[in-house]
């Protein structure tokens, strides 16, 4: 189904988006819902992006459960693991 | 029956009079008949893709003047389908009352056409579904299809933008309504569909429901790994079938 829930976070970072360009990244969406391209009835769903350059500034990733699981631990290791005073 | 088509975009008067992007797919040659029936499309919420155009050119081959609103063209104009239905999404989505005057434009330009013989019907799937379930119940459409659509009855997550099933408005339901649903489906369940079912029949409004064994959600969307091919190929003899019988 259409789960219509979505969640919205706040970036300030950057992406390598479309034509290959850098560009700074305003805003999270994450959802589980269907995917446009992987091979699954749901994914969960990331995009990052900057709306405020338009609809196809944005980076997608559809992701299995269990790998959008392993990112989020993925990353939480790789932030568990900076030295004291890094992180900002 | 000719397969003899034309497909094109054009503008149509949405909600509110908003000017709203569609695509139109129209029979050619033998089907210039003086009178034909239309549909109107709803595409499914990630948006206005080329599975869902190929659905229109399909309807234009069955004999149909067919169409489908693009839901984001306000937010999104010119956009990939992917990226529309992504910022869309992130704005929280279609309100129904907009979706309702969107798909209600989309049925008066049918009726506007030289060719249409007044009547026009509905269909969408996934969430699509859901919504021609309400244009069934808010638009004076002559019948509506039904594809798997979650939350016709049965409860949204607390935390879904989507408060309500659409329980409340039933009772105004008046066209007949064709439900195509698949066993393995758990939005909408077959539980689900039971309860839609006992309230039509409860309530005495046509419809006619046709439960797939080996099918889950999405059981037509031949782009996905949920296509499933005898119940698509036997969902469209029924789609056939049925606006044949109300729109013709």
């Amino acid at each position: 189904m259409c789960t219509y829930t979505t969640e919205t976070a706040a970036m300030d970072g950057s992406a390598k988006g479309p034509g290959g360009a850098w560009f700074h990244v305003t805003d999270a969406t994450v959802y589980y819902d269907h995917p446009v391209h992987a091979m699954a009835d749901h994914t969960l769903n990331i995009d990052l992006g900057d709306p405020s350059k338009g609809p196809g500034q944005r980076v997608a990733l559809e992701l299995t459960a269990t790998s959008a699981r392993e990112l989020v631990a993925a990353i939480e290791a790789a932030l568990s693991s900076v030295p004291e005073g890094l992180l900002t | 029956m000719s397969d003899t088509l034309s497909a094109r975009t054009i503008t149509i008067s949405g909600d509110g009079g908003d000017e709203v992007e569609a695509y139109l797919a129209r029979p050619e040659g033998e089907h210039d008949a003086p009178s034909r029936g239309g549909v109107v499309v709803i595409h499914h919420l990630p948006g206005y893709d080329r599975a869902t155009k190929e659905m229109v050119r399909r309807f234009a081959e069955l004999g149909y003047d067919a169409i489908c609103p693009n839901l984001y063209s306000r937010e999104a104009p010119g956009a990939a389908p992917d990226d529309a239905a992504a910022m869309v999404r992130a704005q929280g989505g279609v309100p129904d009352d907009r979706l309702v005057g969107d798909v209600a434009g989309a049925a008066a330009y049918l009726r506007g056409l030289d060719t249409s013989n007044g009547k026009v019907g509905v269909i969408g799937h996934c969430s699509g579904g859901r919504q021609a379930v309400l244009c069934a119940c808010r638009t004076d459409v002559d019948a509506a299809v039904d594809c798997y659509g979650a939350f016709v009855t049965g409860n949204p997550p607390a935390d879904s933008p989507m408060k309500t099933n659409l329980i409340a408005q039933l009772p105004d339901i008046h066209a007949p309504l064709l439900g195509l649903f698949g066993n393995d489906d758990q939005y909408p369940s077959p539980e689900q569909v039971d309860e839609l079912e006992e309230i039509l029949k409860g309530q005495g409004s046509p419809y006619e429901f046709h439960r797939y064994d080996d099918a889950g959600h999405a059981f037509f969307a031949t782009d996905r790994p949920s296509y499933r091919v005898p119940a698509a190929n036997d969902g469209w003899e029924r789609i056939a079938t049925f606006f044949g019988t109300h729109l013709g």
